[in-house]
Formats: structure tokens, sequence, C-alpha cells
């Protein structure tokens, strides 16, 4: 399982990473944005994508976009982790085809609940 | 008053002589008196704007001569910028310790977990006698290098956690600079206050207007930030309504 995770703040690309590791994914690597994390998504054979949303250069909501617009990773699983709360927000990354939404600050459990989640649905 | 009562003493007079101009018939007469009644009244307007323009012309002269706001823009507020670049770094330095700290701390824990549960797997097995007396010996040299990397690795936790202790050091400072900035905050406030008195405006409680496209970034308690969600399980809730 190789996973991406885009955040602009090392600190919570750490936090994620170790989170991940402690649930059993070792295999990750990191992005601090999307024009960085979709080159590599479209290069790297990820099996899952963990993004913020507020980030420079090219949001997550625009990076989902442009997962969804690619016919090779539109079917790649992506999981929302950001501060951004407002309902409209919500309902615009389920429109875009969010596979789960995680808001800041949150839990290892809460992680742990939505990631296995979002492989049962896929893998069922 | 005395300015008043002669004004209308000479707008009285034309009134009459106007009346007079008007049942003689006297047309282009009368025309001309009551432009001269007109014109009274717009001087008083003119009069009026005048003292008006002096009035703004002096408070905004005013307020700008205040020292204090040539001091905040040019000094306070990139002052302030500066320090809130410093809590930014302040924070990010301690949680890349504290981070640092805990990705050493984990797998010591780990490796001490996963030689304890061996060793204790071979001592059951001692103690139920189900151990030749060279297991023994390599049991004993086992727990020997055991209890060495215990106190190795006691040592070096003891570190980390007081690497994550020092690393908490940044509230204090940060909790005193941010305090100035809200204060500086709180200045600006109220010079602003004061200008749009001065421009005549009126300082109604406008709505924010809540645009869906700007990042509102965390939830602030007491921030009005829009149609906000609480927690985790409202985002839980919404996504389940869409189907999810």
């Amino acid at each position: 399982m190789k996973i991406l995770i885009v955040d602009d703040f090392s600190t919570m690309r750490r936090i994620i990473k170790n989170l991940l590791r402690d649930l059993g994914f070792t295999n990750t690597q990191e992005a601090d944005d999307g024009i960085t994390a979709l080159p590599m998504l479209q290069s790297g054979n990820f099996d899952f994508l963990v993004s913020d949303w507020n980030m420079p250069g090219m949001t997550g909501i625009d990076l989902l976009r442009a997962v969804r617009a690619d016919a090779k990773l539109a079917g790649l699983p992506v999981l929302m982790v950001t501060a951004e709360s407002k309902r409209e927000q919500i309902i615009e990354a389920a429109q875009a085809g969010v596979n789960g939404y995680v808001v800041k600050p949150f839990t290892a459990g809460t992680l742990e609940e939505k990631i296995s989640k979002i492989f049962e649905r896929v893998e069922g | 008053m005395q300015e008043q009562t002669e004004t209308d003493q000479i707008r009285l007079e034309l009134a009459r002589t106007l009346v007079a101009h008007l049942e003689a018939g006297e047309n282009e007469d009368a025309d001309r008196v009551i432009g001269e009644l007109a014109e009274i009244k717009e001087n008083e307007l003119f009069t009026e704007v005048g003292r008006l323009t002096r009035e703004l012309h002096e408070a905004i002269n005013g307020f700008l001569l205040d020292s204090r706001v040539s001091e905040m823009t040019q000094v306070d507020i990139p002052d302030a910028k500066e320090r809130l670049n410093y809590v930014i770094s302040m924070t990010e330095q301690s949680a890349d310790r504290t981070l640092t700290a805990v990705e050493e701390s984990l797998p010591m824990v780990e490796a001490l977990d996963k030689q304890a549960g061996e060793l204790l797997a071979e001592w059951d097995k001692f103690r139920s006698r189900l151990l030749t007396k060279d297991d023994f010996r390599g049991l004993s040299d086992e727990l020997a290098a055991f209890l060495q990397q215990t106190q190795h690795h006691s040592n070096s936790l003891h570190d980390n956690l007081s690497n994550v202790l020092m690393a908490q050091d940044f509230q204090d400072l940060t909790g005193q600079i941010i305090r100035k900035v809200i204060d500086l905050v709180h200045d600006v406030e109220e010079k602003l206050v004061k200008l749009v008195r001065i421009t005549g405006g009126k300082l109604e409680s406008s709505k924010k207007v809540d645009d869906p496209t700007v990042l509102e970034g965390p939830v602030v308690p007491g921030v009005e930030q829009g149609d906000v969600v609480a927690n985790q399980d409202d985002v839980d809730d919404l996504l389940s309504s869409l189907g999810f």
C-alpha cells in the first residue's frame, strides 16, 4: 500500500505519516501542494491519497478534481484532512468525488476509522 | 439671532414688494424679487456647505497629524508582522522537536515490548520446568542483555521526554507576543472607528457576507465563520445525508 500525503505544513505531514505508520502503512511519500503532488501521482503508482485543502500553488480540491479528471488516476481513493469546515465546502468536496473527509484537529481514532471505511468500500 | 431677524425682515419686505408687483401686474419686477428671495436661501446653503467642508478638513488633518496613527503604520504594524512570523517559526520548531523525540522513542518502545514478550514466553517455559540447562544459560544471557538494553533505552527515553517538555516553552513566549499584537489590533480598531465617524459613515452592525470561495481555516470559537460544522460527527452526518 503506497500512500501520498499532501500538506503544506511539514509538521502535519509528519503527524499523518506517523499515524499511518502506527496503522501499519509504512510506504508513504510527501508533497507540499497539488502542483508537486500531481506528477508524483501520475508516475508513482500510489494506492491512496491523503490531502489538505488550503495550500498555496494548487489547493487540495483542485488536486482532487485533477485526479478525478485523469483517466489513470480517476479511481484513486482520496481522503481530505483539512481545517476547512464550512458545509458548502464539505458538499463541494463530496461532489468532486472525495472518499472521506476529516476535519482538523483530529484524533488517531478518527483517521483510522475513515481509512478503514474507505478501503472496505473500495474493496467491497 | 440678530442676523436671523435681519434676514427675516429682508424676506418679509421682499415678500410684500413681490405681492405689490404681482397685484400691479408688473411681472418682470415680480420675477426679479423672486430671484432675490432665492439668492438669500442659496447664500445660507453655501455658508453651511463651507462650514461643513472646513470641519471635515480639520478633522481629517487632525486624524492624519495624530502621531499614534503614523507610528502604527510605520512601526507597529510591520513590527507585528515580524512578531507573528516569529510565532509561526517558534511553534514550527517546537512541533519539529517534539515529533523528532517521538519518532525516536516509538521504535525503542516497540523493541522493548517485542523483546519482553519473547523473554516472557521463555521465562514461562522455565517456570514450567520445560527448559534444559543449556536453554536456561541462553535465557540468562538474553535476560542480561535485555536488562542492559532496557537501561540504555530508558536513558534515551528520558532524554526524549525532557526534549518534549522543553519544546513546550513556545507557549509562554508566543502568548506574550500574540497578546501585544492583540493590543495593536485593538488600537487600530479604535482609530478606524474614529475615521469612519469623521467621514460621516454610520457604524451599522453589518453582517459578514458569507463567501463560499474564501477558505476560512480552522473553526475559532466565538468568531462568526458562516455555516460551519461543529465537529467530525457533523461532517459524518452531512456526508451520510449525501449518500456517503
